[in-house]
This record gives structure tokens, C-alpha cells and sequence, in this order.
């Protein structure tokens, strides 16, 4: 076995998985607050995307400024959703916050292909490209910024949720919300913010990706369906979980890209987190991290 | 005036048909529905035809999702299969329709069993990923084994035929269409009169108390699967023949989520209401595409964002519904029903 070629797949696998990491801890913070399955993360992560396009090559602004806009604007459209959308649905059947965010996800689509149309528009490079060499294998500083971004993000989240005291708030609701609400904390308050801090982390992912990729389409949405298997793998309350998920889900997919698709003519690449998913619902239901429910019917 | 209900035995409350009006009303909806071939055009056949194998689905899914309480995402998947066994059995075998068709819907119910066996470990949204998981990993089989699916390219279907008469317009595959469709709706609704469709009910409610009352819920839970499987292969098998090329792109997920919504938009737990929505949904890109054709002298960009358009009312639609009337339109419709039927001394 060629060892380059298996570290080069494991390097891209850390990068696509470090930002699996990054929208997978969105979704694991809306669930674990709200209980609610936010089927629609990939199209937040696309919007960011989108957002940040448009103020880079339209309006010319300098990247750190169009990142700020950015975070503003998901900032904004997480609490509007949750504000317009999700709050009416407080207390309802499951079924119901599934269908709303499948709802919602093909409104955000649609809007998309309203604006921008199907084609795939090319991201203005943000990062350097130039690969360093890392031991035998050269690879791409865009790599690199990637992961450095992801990494000094999640630090910043643990920071959040461990000493401010929002963050502590937000931690009270998800573990009680009879309780946080009789602390005198407005649980309707940390739902907002929840929906927030989701679709801000996962517009990062959506710049980062749009970056690495050189340009962005319709396609990006695909990526809140691909961090069912990861939050799966991790525990769907787990932000820890999220994190060490994305990454051996997103190696794992690289690793079958290269060593199984050559086998089966491709394809194998987007089926195997699926069949880890699968794998995983049935030998270890509540993941790596995930808290155990016991409940036998 | 009928202003409550009086009725005194269990028969009476189990009746399909309240009155003797509704049945006259049934008979005459029939007649209509029958003779639509003799003056409707064809390009309007075919949707209706769409309209009959939607109905189809959506009773299949209402008796998994609706009734029985297990959200699946895979239905696209079922469909899938059952689409493309009809097509193998139908080229390969050259069995006549009238058995591709039930033997597609078995092929469908039991790939629906299988997926069904982890519903007992796992419910809810873990239920719905592992569907989800499903249909990804059925595409993926319908793209690679290419010996029986035909792969990318996809699989011809001949078309359905008796002896010498062969279903090849729309006007004579609606009869096919319409039939089995009617006997769907009739069998759904005579299912939740009998003590599996109870058993079903029971466990959408209240899975621990209906294990309680002695409902095995492993057994009960797979056959929900296996039936709604074979109901949503049936109208797999007639899509293969009503589109007569079959290929992966034909069901991809979207599919799966508009089945969805066309239980949610007719009313979870009613077949009635499937019936709506199925209708209502499948029309949806029809009366968006007349509305801007119609307005395509004034703004002729809009006719190439039909499709997206058609997503954007479609979310904003099942938005509107789960906030404002999740029972959905059979729910309404019978309240509005009920308004009338007290006039004016309704409260």
C-alpha cells in the first residue's frame, strides 16, 4: 500500500471532517436544547455560504468584514426561524419538527436557486492556496487554515458554554427546563440564541468549505443530510461527540473514496457514512457519547 | 336535524358509510370519475393517472407515519424497489402485470419488514436516520447492480397488456390506475376496523400501554411496515409503467419528503386525508406552471424558476399547515362540514 496516498486521504479526511465537526455541533446544540431534529443545517451552512459570496465579490469588502456580516445575518435568520417557525411548535408531535425543518430547508433551497441559479460560482480565494510540505506529502494551506479555524472555533464555543453566563444558562435549559425556568431563566430566551449560535457555526462551515472547493453550488445543502451518520456516531447530545464524529466519519469517507470506489466504479464514497449510520443504530444506538435512555417497549 | 351523534351499537360506530346519502353521493362520484377518460384530454389523463398512483403512496405512508406512529423518510426507497421489480420481473421473466404488480408490492413489503426490524431498539428521530440511512443505501444499490436495475441508464418497461388488449394510452392505463387504486383506499379503511389496524392505532398512542392490553408490538410494528411497503411498491410498479423508463434519478429523496407533506398537508391518521393531499400536492406544479405561463408575457424569467418555485410553496405550504392546522385538510374539511350541517345554529 502506497503510504502517501493513504496519508493524503487521511489529511482530507480531517479537513471535510473537521467541518462535518462544525455543523454537526450546530445541529447537537439545537437538539440538545430545543429536542428538536434541524433537518435544515446544511441549508443554513449553504445561505452562510451564499451571504458571504455575495459580500466578497459584489460589495469588495475585506474577508474579516464580510465573515462579521455573515455571522450577523445567520444570527439573525436562526432567531427569525425560530422566532416565526419553531416556536409555534413547542410541546407538538416529533413528526411536526421534522416536517418543519424539511419544510424549511426547501424554502431556504428555493430561495437559493431564486438568487443565484444552479451554477456553481466560484469562491474568491480567501486563504493562500500554495501547499506546504507536511513531511512526505504537500498540502494545501487552505487545509491548514481550515482546521486551525474549526478548532479555534470550538475552543471558543467550550469557553462559552463553561464560564459565561449565557452559556451556563443554555446548559441549565438543556438539562432541565422545569428548572432553568424556575432559576428565572427564559428558556423561550435560550432557544433563540440556540438557533443563533447553530446557524453561525454552520455558516463558517459553508465559507470554509466554499473556499477549499474554489466554488459553491446547490450541492452544499447535501451536507446537513451528511451529518445524520456523524451526530449518530457521536451521540446526538454530545457536543464532544459531534467533534471526534466528524472526524473518523469524514476520514472514514475519504478512506472508502480511495480504497473502495476504484472496486465498485464510485459511488461508495457518499453510501459509506450511511452504512456506518446503519451500523452504528443498531450495535450502539446512543453513539460514542451520547447520554444512554433506557426504555423498553 | 342531525345535531349530535346517537349512535347505540358498536356496528353503527364501525360503519364506512354514515348515511345513505354518502353512499348515493360515492355512486355518483364514481360515474364521474369513470367517464372522465370520454372528454378529458390526454395531457390532463396524465396527471390524474399521477393523482391515482400518489393516492396510492400517500395511504401506504399514512398507515406507517399517520396511523401507526413511525416517521419514515425511506418511502422514495420502497418505491425504488418496487419500481424496478416490476421492471426485472416484467423484461426478465416476462410475467403478465397482474402479477408484477403484487409481487413487486411483496418485494417492497418485505424490504420494509427488514428495514422495520430495528423499530423495536430504536424510534422517533433515530427511526427516521435509519430510513433516511435506507434510502441512500438502496440508490446506491439501484445505480450499481446493474444486471437487474439496468444502472444509470435505467430500465424500458413494456407496457401492461391482457391477451391481445395492451394498456398503452393514458385513458386505458387510468382504468388499471383508478382500480387499484379504489381497492387501496377500500382495503386501508377496512384495515383500522379491525383489530390490526387498532392494534396500530394503539401503538401510535401509547406503545407501553398497548404492550399492556397484550398488542405484540414488534409483530404489529413490522406488519405496519410490510404493509405500507407494499402499498407504496404497488405505486412504485405503476409508476414504472406509467413513465415506461425507469432510472435512479426517478426517485431521489425529494420524492420521499413530497409524500410526506402530502400526509401532513391531507391530515396524519386519515385515509381521507391522504386522498387530499395526495391530489393537492400533485397538482401544486400544475397550477404553478398555468400560473406562469400565464404571466410568462410579462415576466419570462419566471418559467425557468418553476421548479424552485414549486419548492418554496411547497415548504411554505407544509409551514403553514403544521402552525395553523396540523390535523390538515381532512380536519378541516370536516369542521367546515359539521358548520354547515348546524347551520345557523352552530356553535
Amino acid at each position: 500500500m502506497d503510504v502517501t496516498f493513504l496519508l493524503q486521504l487521511i489529511i482530507n479526511g480531517l479537513v471535510v471532517g473537521s467541518i462535518y465537526a462544525l455543523v454537526a455541533t450546530g445541529f447537537v446544540i439545537i437538539y440538545k436544547a430545543t429536542s428538536a431534529l434541524n433537518l435544515a443545517q446544511g441549508e443554513f451552512l449553504m445561505v452562510g455560504a451564499y451571504i458571504c459570496l455575495n459580500l466578497l465579490s459584489k460589495y469588495q469588502m475585506p474577508f474579516w468584514q464580510a465573515i462579521l456580516i455573515t455571522f450577523l445575518f445567520s444570527a439573525i435568520l436562526g432567531i427569525l426561524i425560530e422566532r416565526l417557525i419553531l416556536r409555534p411548535l413547542i410541546g407538538s408531535h416529533l413528526i411536526s419538527v421534522i416536517m418543519v425543518t424539511l419544510g424549511l430547508s426547501s424554502i431556504l433551497k428555493a430561495l437559493i436557486q431564486l438568487a443565484y441559479g444552479t451554477d456553481t460560482i466560484p469562491f474568491p480565494e480567501v486563504f493562500p492556496s500554495a501547499p506546504v510540505q507536511i513531511g512526505p506529502i504537500p498540502v494545501s494551506q487552505g487545509y491548514l487554515y481550515a482546521i486551525g479555524c474549526v478548532t479555534i472555533l470550538v475552543l471558543i464555543l467550550t469557553l462559552f458554554f463553561k464560564y459565561s453566563k449565557t452559556g451556563v444558562a443554555m446548559r441549565a435549559t438543556a438539562s432541565n427546563q422545569q428548572v432553568a425556568l424556575s432559576m428565572g431563566i427564559s428558556v423561550k430566551r435560550m432557544f433563540a440564541i440556540s438557533w443563533a449560535i447553530a446557524a453561525i457555526v454552520s455558516s463558517v462551515g459553508g465559507v470554509l468549505l466554499g473556499t477549499i472547493r474554489g466554488g459553491i453550488d446547490m450541492s452544499l445543502s447535501f451536507m446537513g443530510l451528511k451529518v445524520l451518520p456523524v451526530v449518530i456516531l457521536g451521540g446526538l447530545d454530545s457536543i464532544l461527540g459531534a467533534i471526534v464524529g466528524g472526524i473518523i466519519i469524514g476520514i472514514l469517507e475519504n478512506l472508502s473514496g480511495g480504497f473502495i470506489d476504484p472496486l465498485v466504479g464510485g459511488g461508495a464514497k457518499e453510501v459509506a457514512p450511511y452504512i456506518a449510520l446503519i451500523l452504528i443504530l443498531m450495535f450502539k444506538p446512543y453513539g460514542l457519547f451520547g447520554k444512554k435512555k433506557i426504555e423498553r417497549v | 336535524m342531525r345535531c349530535g351523534d346517537f349512535k347505540t351499537t358498536y356496528a353503527a360506530d364501525m360503519t364506512i358509510f354514515e348515511s345513505g346519502n354518502a353512499r348515493i353521493m360515492l355512486g355518483l362520484f364514481f360515474c364521474l370519475l369513470f367517464t372522465l377518460p370520454l372528454y378529458v384530454p390526454g395531457y390532463l389523463l396524465d396527471i390524474i393517472n399521477r393523482i391515482g398512483i400518489a393516492v396510492i403512496g400517500a395511504i401506504g405512508l399514512n398507515i406507517l407515519t399517520g396511523f401507526t406512529g413511525q416517521i419514515s423518510l425511506g418511502n422514495a426507497a420502497f418505491m425504488a424497489i418496487g419500481a424496478f421489480s416490476c421492471g426485472y420481473l416484467g423484461t426478465k421473466f416476462e410475467l403478465p402485470f397482474y402479477l408484477c404488480i403484487p409481487l413487486a408490492g411483496l418485494i417492497a413489503a418485505f424490504s420494509g419488514m427488514f428495514v422495520g426490524i430495528p423499530s423495536l431498539r430504536i424510534k422517533g428521530l433515530y427511526l427516521a436516520m435509519a430510513t433516511l440511512a435506507a434510502h441512500f443505501i438502496v440508490e446506491f444499490l439501484v445505480v450499481k447492480w446493474e444486471s437487474v436495475t439496468g444502472g444509470v441508464a435505467g430500465l424500458s418497461i413494456p407496457s401492461p397488456k391482457i391477451g391481445n388488449f395492451v394498456f398503452d394510452s393514458d385513458a386505458k392505463l387510468f382504468f388499471l390506475i383508478f382500480i387499484i387504486a379504489i381497492m387501496s383506499v377500500l382495503f386501508a379503511k377496512n384495515i383500522f376496523r379491525t383489530k390490526v389496524g387498532k392494534a396500530f392505532i394503539a401503538i401510535r398512542d401509547q406503545a407501553i400501554s398497548a404492550e399492556v392490553m397484550g398488542v405484540n408490538i414488534l409483530k404489529y410494528k413490522l406488519l405496519s411496515f410490510g404493509i405500507s411497503s407494499f402499498y407504496v411498491g404497488v405505486a412504485g410498479a405503476l409508476i414504472a409503467y406509467q413513465a415506461k423508463i425507469i432510472s435512479p434519478e426517478t426517485f431521489p429523496i425529494t420524492v420521499a419528503i413530497d409524500y410526506l407533506g402530502m400526509i401532513i398537508i391531507g391530515g396524519l391518521g386519515s385515509i381521507l386525508g391522504s386522498i387530499y393531499g395526495a391530489i393537492f400536492i400533485t397538482l401544486l406544479p400544475e397550477l404553478l406552471r398555468m400560473g406562469t405561463s400565464s404571466l410568462a408575457g410579462s415576466f419570462p424569467e419566471l418559467v425557468n424558476k418553476l421548479a424552485a418555485m414549486k419548492e418554496l410553496v411547497f415548504g411554505l405550504l407544509v409551514i403553514i399547515f403544521l402552525i395553523f392546522e396540523p390535523s390538515g385538510m381532512a380536519a378541516r374539511w370536516h369542521s367546515i362540514k359539521n358548520y354547515w350541517k348546524l347551520y345557523p345554529f352552530s356553535h
